[in-house]
């Protein structure tokens, strides 16, 4: 993901420098050749809708041109909406297909399938819909609630749960708009929860300060975590991918080994659990007692206007998107690289660190080494899903705690195991991942795509490519 | 074999890229096709190798209609392409590469090179190639790789052979030896499809011309017509080829190299003691083939290379050891050579990249703030300006053609005051208008008092701009040039003579006449 680091090639074996370019002008050229033609070539300009009726049939990410532009990762990181929204029906529907199979009314009817299959078919459909009904109910409104507080309860849950993914996730998101990808979140979650329970429940302070300065230690926890990930990568070239695996792992026993110590214990007790946070320590509830969506949520919008506003009105944001996008083109106009990939590592820790703030002093209140849950890996999928753009994480991050509030809803009521929650989560990605798949299935038109069959097979290298997906960063 | 090519039509959606093309290639003939780029050439040769299916049109070989599925079952007709990109392994052995694909095997799996070899040696010897069946690819020059590539096509009994731009890689000596090759092919009764858009190679070379415009034939052409007859029928207007510029006023020297040495990260010297000056309103032009240190003078100028000793001052201040940012505050503009790479962000609009590298800057940020409105209003201008060609500020840069690629990375490094402006490959790729706007652009950037670098692998370029050509050979100067001199003593220069050497072999070739 990072060929930006290699030096320009050595000038003697000058074939192979000369013959590389020679293939970039050569991919240029055919890229261009079709658009150059939509000119004038007598210095005139055409009528311009003659120019905008004109299809290009060369799509303007080209995999080869440019391969860390166009690497498929980041393809399918900022992959179409549409693609993102198919993914999810499809999921869905392939997690009804599962769930009917694996019911076992659909088991008992389908012993007799063959004398009547309807019955088979119906309890199919029933034990599907019914799963999903209640997955619905479970997340969104339940329509049986007596009260108004029961019938929007459902969706104050899927905000709580929300909230520490649809932090983290930005936090996966921003960084891969700079061009990395962080699959730390997990562990920049936890060290940011460890820094925010310890001000937590070791600092007695008054209301309003205490808080704070539990948000902020959140942040400083992850931001740290992660920012020597950055560091790391940026002073020695080591991969983040592997650096970021590595930290979860570091995260997760560190934290195991500091409930082990007297300073995380409860007086008087081995256990590892921490001592509950102060009352001054924890967010405020945000529509009271009844509901368990807390404070965090706000947090966590306002961090999504501020990670909107980071990425598309602040010179920050323009360093880490070009640094991201192009580093030899950012290299080359003065932005330091480096600089980018620390301030992009250590601003998406700060946000996942947000998510262990929203643990700690939110939903859980303790500190445990189980206090981030998957939300780090579940936040990948989250960034993905929302194309690594502010507002669509914020909507994948709903997504998803609706899937896992309504989740345990669905197996309480129905007996439905939650895990199809997770399959249905896999697939999505599985879709995102594979966005011809989508199209195939859909028949959507290939984006830029032109009616010859014959591109790009067994081409031999020759300058065809198959059209690549498009789709810039939103 | 005579080939034919009639009323071949290829569409893409709406867009006709070739339009009722209709070409005869003649045994014994060259046959050059010149077009501007995204004339349709390549799609057309596309479709004569069998990776497009035309949407309408024939391909007849001896009269017979054929169609071909793919390129091995043009290759199994006769035809053969030696694409601008070499399809080579490097690691490979030559005679390794030719069997690729084709191998010929005794039994069981195993590989039967010793044929292969044979088959080498019988065609090096027959055209005087001088290729050695045994040599690893890497370690051959370019022009050498070139015709490995030949032999490939010829080795499959190629009657026809499609040449991509065959000269764009080589040196001048490469280029004529390699023209000296394809008219023996064609007295050998080969005939060649000749694809280039410089016009002294296809003159040079060529028995018909076929100029193709906007998809469309728009001439057969006798290779006596002059250069500027075919220029202008490539472009389909009167261009002026040379460019009138006033004599340079040079001013004070204030761009100094001194001992400028550039390692790679392997310890070599990829710039080797280089020591000029360039003074304000001139043009010194870097002549030399791709690859020889270069890229790596320019980076170093602009701070993007590690290991810089020397010195490199402008207007007193030494550059070395400063970063870009400093460095491009210092006034210094810079268009890389590979615009794609180094000058856009593609998936960037036209406007953030027009402002690429003083985003940070009034009237584009305030504190850490942006003003989107100040981005638009500059491209809007800048736009307008240079004539960039795009649907709007906010298409994505990566989606404009070469030449208006090219105009925005122009229009960026030329809107500021500049202490000293540095062109890599100015108009690589570009169409023929746009070039010589961009020229003019350079022209009046020196006339306004700013020292100018070039670097560029186009001799013509080269002549056309430079005041003073500085020859570059694998990293070492070869001499300062005036901007006068012959193509023939830059030519030896580029392949490694010093000055005086080159001087007096021209001088002994031609009598005097230099």
């Amino acid at each position: 993901m990072s060929p930006q680091d290699e030096n320009p090639p050595a000038p003697a074996s000058g074939n192979s420098a000369s013959s590389r370019r020679a293939a970039r002008e050569n991919s240029e050229q055919d890229e261009r050749r079709v658009q150059e033609a939509t000119e004038t070539a007598d210095g005139e300009l055409p009528p311009p809708a003659a120019e905008a009726t004109a299809p290009v049939p060369e799509p303007e990410t080209d995999p080869e041109s440019d391969p860390q532009e166009r690497s498929l990762l980041y393809r399918v990181m900022t992959g179409s909406a549409l693609v993102a929204f198919l993914s999810v029906v499809l999921s869905l529907i392939l997690g009804g297909i599962l769930i009917a199979v694996t019911d076992p009314e659909v088991a008992r009817a389908s012993s007799y399938f063959f004398t009547r299959p309807l019955d088979t078919l119906s309890a199919a459909w029933s034990a599907a819909s019914n799963a999903y009904v209640a997955l619905f109910q479970g997340s969104v409104i339940n329509v049986r609630g007596t009260s108004f507080t029961s019938v929007i309860y459902p969706l104050t849950q899927t905000l709580t749960v929300a909230t520490p993914l649809i932090c983290a996730g930005l936090g996966v998101a921003l960084a891969f708009r700079a061009g990395l990808f962080n699959i730390g979140a997990q562990g920049q979650i936890l060290i940011g929860a460890t820094f925010a329970a310890w001000v937590g429940f070791t600092l007695h302070l008054p209301a309003g300060v205490h808080l704070l300065l539990v948000v902020l230690a959140g942040m400083v926890g992850g931001a740290v975590w992660a920012g020597l990930v950055g560091v790391l990568k940026a002073r020695t070239g080591a991969h983040e991918v592997i650096l970021t695996i590595m930290f979860n792992y570091i995260a997760t026993n560190l934290v195991l080994y500091f409930l082990s110590t007297p300073a995380f214990q409860r007086p008087g007790s081995t256990n590892p659990i921490s001592p509950q946070l102060d009352s001054t320590a924890v967010y405020p509830l945000l529509l009271g007692s009844a509901f368990r969506l807390h404070w965090g949520f706000v947090v966590a919008v306002v961090a999504t206007v501020f990670v909107w506003w980071l990425l598309n009105r602040s010179t920050v944001g323009f360093e880490l998107r070009a640094v991201g996008a192009n580093a030899s083109a950012a290299r080359t106009a003065g932005i330091s690289v480096s600089r980018g990939y620390i301030l992009a590592m250590a601003i998406a820790g700060a946000l996942a660190g947000l998510a262990g703030v929203a643990q700690v002093s939110g939903t859980e209140q303790v500190l445990t080494s189980g206090v981030a849950a998957s939300f780090g890996f579940d936040a990948i999928t989250v960034a993905l899903l929302g194309r690594s753009s502010p507002w669509g994480t914020f909507a994948a991050g709903v997504l998803f705690g609706a899937f896992r509030a309504g989740g345990v809803t669905m197996q309480a009521s129905t007996g439905t195991s939650i895990d199809i929650v997770l399959v249905v989560q896999s697939l999505i990605v599985l879709f995102i991942a594979a966005p011809p798949l989508v199209r195939a299935l859909f028949r959507l038109p290939v984006p830029g795509a032109e009616s010859t069959g014959k591109r790009g097979k067994k081409n031999k290298g020759t300058p065809t490519r198959t059209p690549a997906s498009t789709g810039a960063a939103a | 074999m005579k080939l034919e090519l009639i009323g071949i039509t290829k569409r893409f959606g709406t867009f006709v890229a070739n339009d009722h093309i209709d070409l005869v290639v003649e045994p014994g003939q060259v046959h050059s096709l010149l077009g501007e780029n995204g004339a349709g050439k390549s799609t057309l040769m596309n479709v004569l190798y069998g990776l497009y299916d035309p949407t309408e049109g024939e391909i007849r070989v001896d009269d017979e209609r054929v169609s071909f599925k793919g390129p091995g079952e043009a290759m199994a007709a006769g035809i053969g392409m030696v694409h601008q990109h070499f399809m080579l392994v490097p690691v490979f052995t030559v005679a390794e590469n030719v069997a690729l694909g084709n191998e010929t095997t005794r039994g069981a799996g195993l590989l039967n090179l010793s044929r292969t070899r044979e088959r080498i040696r019988e065609i090096s010897d027959q055209y005087g190639f001088a290729v050695d069946p045994d040599a690893v690819v890497e370690d051959l020059p370019v022009g050498v790789q070139q015709r490995v590539e030949i032999i490939k096509a010829l080795v499959r009994d190629a009657e026809v052979l499609i040449l991509d731009e065959p000269t764009a890689v080589l040196t001048p000596k490469e280029t004529d030896e390699l023209l000296g090759i394809m008219g023996q092919l064609t007295k050998d009764g080969k005939s060649i499809v000749f694809i280039s858009h410089k016009l002294r190679e296809v003159k040079a070379v060529s028995h018909v011309i076929t100029v193709i415009r906007r998809g469309k034939v728009v001439a057969t052409a006798d290779p006596s017509a002059s250069t500027t007859e075919l220029a202008s029928l490539m472009v389909g207007r009167s261009v002026s080829l040379s460019l009138d510029k006033a004599p340079a006023v040079p001013g004070e020297v204030s761009f100094r190299v001194r001992d400028l040495v550039v390692q790679a990260a392997n310890g070599q010297r990829v710039v080797d003691g280089l020591s000029f000056d360039v003074a304000d309103g001139e043009i010194l032009a870097v002549a030399g083939v791709q690859g020889n240190g270069q890229t790596e003078l320019t980076e170093a100028i602009l701070g993007l290379q590690d290991h810089v000793s020397g010195s490199i001052t402008l207007g007193g201040t030494e550059l070395v050891g400063r970063s870009v940012k400093e460095i491009i505050s210092a006034g210094v503009g810079f268009v890389p050579e590979d615009r794609s790479v180094e000058g856009l962000v593609g998936t960037f609009s036209v406007a953030e990249n027009l402002v690429l590298n003083r985003y940070d800057a009034a009237p584009f940020a305030r504190g850490l703030s942006m003003s989107p409105a100040a981005v638009a209003q500059n491209a809007d201008e800048k736009i307008a300006e240079f004539d960039v060609r795009t649907q709007s500020a906010s298409s994505p840069a990566g989606t404009l053609s070469g030449g208006n690629q090219q105009k925005v990375v122009m229009a960026r490094e030329l809107s500021r005051p500049l202490k000293l402006f540095i062109a890599s490959q100015p108009t690589r790729g570009v169409d023929v208008g746009s070039i010589e706007f961009l020229h003019r652009r350079i022209i009046a950037e020196r006339d306004g008092g700013t020292p100018v670098v070039i670097v560029s692998t186009e001799l013509d370029e080269v002549l056309e701009l430079a005041d003073r050509i500085a020859v570059l050979y694998r990293g070492r100067l070869m001499g300062i040039m005036p901007g006068t001199v012959s193509r023939d003593v830059l030519g030896l220069m580029m392949a490694g003579m010093s000055a005086d050497e080159a001087l007096a072999q021209v001088h002994d070739v031609q009598g005097g006449n230099l």
